[in-house]
Order: structure tokens, then sequence, then C-alpha cells
């Protein structure tokens, strides 16, 4: 049976469209470090159910690989890694957004 | 150009408020997002990687000033300054929020645009040569058909739920600005013995990912049978299209898998049924719409001022040189305004270069713009007498590149800095081969290069017609590009070569300034371009150049 690869819910917020990843005490952020690593299966899932389950807040709840850092979660994929921090033509999303937070 | 009618007026007006309700619906929790899905993209909204993304109908890629301005003001107002021109002659706003998007179409139909049908399983905006109603070698003015087939695709009820989406072009000039190879439908606009005109129909053609060039279904079709021999071809397209695999649903893939001649007999079937309940209702139309395509009011005036220009300024006579075309009438020019400033993201202006094209084209344009699938804005009847003050104004707004047709003036796609479904980043590529080939000065030595990039298989950025075609792929985790040579997107259309393994984003402009460089040392002759070099001597130099022997050593 293959190893379980940690991985993190994220979605885009409903109103503002923009990367939001969900927290261990049920909140959701816009910094994947701040999100739950999850390392089980069936956490996991139950996880994404939750996510799912809120239509007024999020679309597109999804699991997505992620690893443990020492500021926490670390994206792996490339397409992420652009997720967490917005387009590289211009400094729009994240890369601006986050430094006023 | 086209007004609306009451009747689009209150189409329009009424799918704002239809969409509005539903976007309240959703926002309150009545709608989920599976509900909701059709609904938004029926309207253009995309909820795309880093937030939401509209895309507005530009049909056949004609604005007037007012609409321009108004784009400008949205861009301005909801986005973040400025918006996007695409390969299909729309454009995109990258960064509305869901909330505004109801004040957005609204602002829109203040000025008889939308977004409409820009995406879904439908006819999508009609495409047309941007050089439309000004070009020196046009049969006639294509955009009046384009219009009507316009009115006519819209909400049509039997097109609303196609296998897939369907795209057509049409040009009225023997040279193909409009791709019709690569659409689902092409029309190109003939004479016949007698000197009537008609239409060339090309049939199942796209990119994508199998890409396939368009056959000739119907050689001579007169224009009054367009509508009734369309309507044919989208109806045995519906009945037979694959709906239970999207990626067989093209019209492209029941082309091939019923065969060409089947095909046509079923399509001439059809168009001979449904032939007689047009009734004629629908050349009354055309005759309305032509009236309002009726040419300007050309000056007459000289034009010492252009040549005197020419002789005193470098910098004028170089963009003079590279940015415009032959008009019809002698006097005047085709002014193409590039959208890809060395660096600049191909495509992307912002809402002040977008209002200084407005003035620019009410002042010396005769109020009109076209959008091309080059990404590229033009003005398309400007005085000769003019040229110098309205180039001099594009300077000023940073409008004023001298490299339309050149290795820098490339088609990008979005790619992963904005696109959900992109397998890895376009534009940075774009914006690093510009800056390269700037740096390094060569750019009007190489001369007519096309460059065409997409970030996945969809083929958005056209990569397959590209002269260089690249595109972006995700190989095991990583961006790989792969290359294809001597693509064409002209009447002469080819579909590119793949030249071998991909390159890595941090190798892929090193490998495309090696197969340029390969091109200067093949060439006959400074007038011999790319692709007629490549049409010479095919792939076997250029790949050479590209996977040199000891890099083939070191990566075994």
């Amino acid at each position: 049976m293959s190893r379980f690869s940690p991985k993190v819910v994220t979605a885009n917020d409903l109103r503002l469209g923009d990367v939001i990843y969900l927290t261990a005490d049920d909140l959701w952020t816009r910094q994947h470090h701040l999100a739950e690593l999850i390392e089980d299966e069936a956490h996991a899932q139950l996880r994404l159910l939750h996510a799912a389950g809120q239509q007024t807040e999020v679309v597109g709840a999804y699991l997505a690989d992620a690893k443990a850092g020492p500021m926490g979660p670390e994206p792996i994929h490339f397409r992420e890694v652009f997720r967490t921090r917005g387009p590289s033509n211009y400094a729009h999303g994240k890369q601006v957004d986050l430094q006023n937070v | 150009m086209y007004s609306y009618s009451d009747f689009d007026e209150a189409f329009v007006r009424n799918r704002v408020a239809q969409f509005t309700d539903q976007i309240s619906r959703r926002l309150d929790g009545s709608l989920t997002e599976d509900e909701f899905r059709p609904l938004r993209l029926m309207n253009g909204l995309y909820l795309q990687l880093h937030a939401y993304m509209l895309r507005v109908a530009i049909p056949y890629g004609t604005l007037s000033p007012r609409q321009m301005h108004a784009l400008a003001d949205i861009a301005q107002t909801y986005d973040k300054g400025y918006g996007h021109f695409t390969t299909r002659q729309n454009i995109q706003f990258n960064w509305p929020k869901l909330p505004e998007v109801p004040a957005i179409l609204s602002a829109l139909a203040d000025v008889e645009m939308h977004a409409i049908q820009t995406s879904g399983n439908t006819v999508r905006n009609v495409t047309a040569d941007h050089f439309a109603g000004a070009a020196a070698d046009e049969i006639e003015d294509p955009r009046p058909y384009a219009e009507l087939l316009r009115q006519w695709s819209s909400d049509h009820p039997e097109f609303q739920f196609l296998p897939r989406k369907f795209k057509i072009a049409v040009t009225g000039s023997p040279n193909d600005r409009a791709v019709t190879r690569a659409h689902d439908i092409g029309l190109r606009m003939q004479r016949n013995a007698a000197g009537e005109v008609g239409f060339e129909v090309i049939a199942g053609g796209g990119l994508g990912r199998t890409p396939m060039l368009g056959f000739v279904i119907r050689p001579f079709l007169p224009v009054e049978d367009l509508l009734a021999y369309v309507e044919a071809v989208l109806s045995v397209y519906n009945t037979l299209g694959r709906r239970d695999n999207k990626y067989k649903a093209r019209i492209k893939i029941t082309v091939h898998e019923t065969g060409r001649e089947e095909i046509t007999r079923m399509v001439e079937a059809r168009f001979a049924e449904i032939k007689p309940q047009f009734g004629g209702a629908d050349q009354a139309l055309l005759a309305d719409i032509r009236a309002a395509f009726a040419p300007p009011k050309f000056r007459t005036a000289p034009t010492i001022g252009y040549e005197a220009a020419r002789s005193k300024d470098p910098i004028f006579r170089a963009w003079a040189d590279t940015n415009l075309a032959p008009h019809r009438h002698p006097d005047y020019a085709i002014v193409t305004v590039s959208i890809k400033a060395h660096g600049q993201t191909p495509g992307d202006a912002t809402a002040a270069q977008m209002h200084r094209l407005a003035d620019l084209a009410a002042a010396y344009g005769h109020s009109d713009l076209r959008i091309s699938h080059e990404q590229n804005v033009i003005l398309p009847h400007v005085h000769k007498s003019d040229l110098a003050a309205l180039h001099a104004g594009l300077s000023e707004a940073g409008l004023a590149t001298a490299n339309v047709g050149l290795i820098s003036d490339i088609i990008a796609c979005p790619g992963m800095d904005y696109c959900a479904l992109a397998t890895a980043r376009s534009i940075p590529v774009a914006q690093d081969i510009a800056l390269r080939f700037d740096a390094l000065k060569l750019e009007h030595d190489i001369g007519p290069l096309k460059i065409k990039i997409s970030g996945c298989i969809n083929a958005c950025g056209h990569h397959h017609i590209g002269h260089i075609g690249i595109l972006g792929l995700d190989r095991a985790g990583v961006e790989s590009y792969q290359i294809t040579l001597g693509g064409d997107g002209s009447q002469d259309a080819v579909i590119g070569e793949k030249t071998g393994p991909g390159f890595a984003y941090d190798q892929i402009v090193p490998a495309i300034e090696r197969i340029v460089l390969a091109y200067l040392g093949l060439r006959l002759a400074q007038d011999e371009t790319f692709l007629q070099t490549y049409q010479r001597l095919g792939i076997a130099p250029f790949k050479a150049a590209l996977y040199p022997p000891e890099a083939v050593d070191d990566a075994a």
C-alpha cells in the first residue's frame, strides 16, 4: 500500500475568487503556512467533506499535496506554489495583498 | 458600425437582470456551485487560479471609441487597471469580484456589449479579418456576414447545448488573416467565374490536443445561402457530435470519424431541407446590417506631410515600415498598434492606454478600432497625413513599439499565471524572448517571424500554427516546453512539426535563440524569411542546432 502524502485543503473564496486554505480550527486563511497539514487519509477526506459543505463561502475545494516546513505547510507542485503568491507578470494577488495582512 | 436594435437592447438588459438574480441566489446560498457554474459560464464568468475572470465578447473584433473608453473604465473601477485582449478578439478582465459582476455587465450593456456565449458549448464570438473593410486585397467587408451570424447564433435555441464549443471565422480577403482553416467553420470569400460573391466553406478545423486543418465542404456558397448552410452544418454536428467524450466532441473529430464525403452528403441533405424555411427574412436583415457597415467618408487631403515625416524622423520611419499595411484607399493606411512592448504581457493594455487608443481613433481613425487575434489593436482607417501625429500620440502612451510581425510580436495565452487549465506559464516565456532579442538587436534583421505560445494542450496561444510554436506542459511536476516548427496560420495553413524532447523553463529562451541563430546562418538572402528557409530545408538543420551532439552526449 502506498504511503499517504500529506495534504492541505484549498479552495477559492466565493466572493473574491482568491485562494484560501482550511486551518485546523475550521477557519479559512489566505496563507498556505497557516493551513492544517493533514497526514492521515481518512482525516483528509473528512476535512474535504467539511470544506465542500461550506457552499456559501468557498468554491471548488480539493486536497493539494504539501509538506512540513519551518513556518508550516509548504506547497509541493509548482501550480500550488503559484497559487500561494499570484501571477509572475505583475505584483498582483497574494504576493502584495498579504503584505497588508 | 452596427448599433443595437430595441430587440438587442432588451435581450442584453434582460440577461443582465437574469444573471444578476442568479448571482444573488448564489451568494445567499439558494444556488449551489454545481447549479451556478453552468449559469455563470453562459455569461462568460470563469473561476481561474487567483480570481474570477470575465470574458467580454468583441464581435468580430470591432470596437467604437465609446466602447473602448467603457472597457477602460471597467478596468479602472472593477479590475486592477488593465484588460487582456485575447487570441479570439475578445477582452478578459482577470480580477472581478463576484458581487461586482452585475455592475460590470450593466456598464457593458450601456455601450452595447456583453459576455454572453463567451464560454460554454455554444457558438462563440464570430471572428473576422481585423483589416476588414480597409484591406487593399479585400473582395468585400466580411463583417456584415459576421454580424448576421452573431444575431442568428445568439441564444439560438437549437445550439445552446452543442457537444462542444463552436468557433466560426470569416475573411473577405484571399490573404487569410483570420486563420479560417483552424476553425470549426471557416468562411473565405470568393468570386466565381460569373463574378458573383460567395464563400468557400471550410469545416472541421481546430487546434487543441488534436490539431487539424479544416477541409473544403462547399467550394462556393452563394452569400444568400449563408445562414441556412451554416445551420445545416451545426445541425448535423449537433446530432453526430460525441457528447460521451469531451476530448472527441469537437466537429473536427466528427468529420474524422464520419468521413468527409458522408458529412458533406448529410450537410447538403439538411441544407436542402431547411433552406426553404428561411424565406428571405435573413436577407432583409442582412441588407439592414450592410448599411450599418458602410465605409467611412474618406478624406481628400494631401499626403505630403507623411513623406516629410518619414524622411525627417527615423523612429517614425521604422514604425511606419513595420506597423502599417496597405489600405484600399491610396491616401490611407491601416495602423497596427503593437500591444507587445518588449517585456510587457502580450495583449495587456492599461486603462490609460485604452483611453488613449479611443481618443486617437476618434481624432485620426474615423472612430473605428479593431482587436486582432494576434492581440494587437488596429486603427483601420488613418489618413497618411495624420500618421505622424498619431505616432506621437501613441508614443506618449507607450504604444509605439515598432515590432508588428517580428519576433517579439508574440501571441501568448494567459498560461499558468492566470488560467486554471494551464499546465505551465506562457507569459514570462514571451516576455523573456522579447527582451532577449531586443537586447541582441537582431529583431529587424531576423524579419517576419511568428512565435506563438500556449500554456496547455488546448492551444489558446495557437502554437501549432506558429512559425515557432511553444507548448508548455507539466512533466513530472516541472514546467517543460515543447517546440514545433514550420506552422503557418495563413491561407497556406500548416500544422507545425515537433522538434523532439522539451526544454525546462530556464532553457526555453536559449533554445529559441539557437533556432533563430541557425536560421540567420542558413538563409540564402536577407529577404528569405524564417518560414521560407524552413520550407526549403526542412526540420533537420534546426534540430541539429537545437540538440547539439555534445548536449545529447551529456544527457546520455
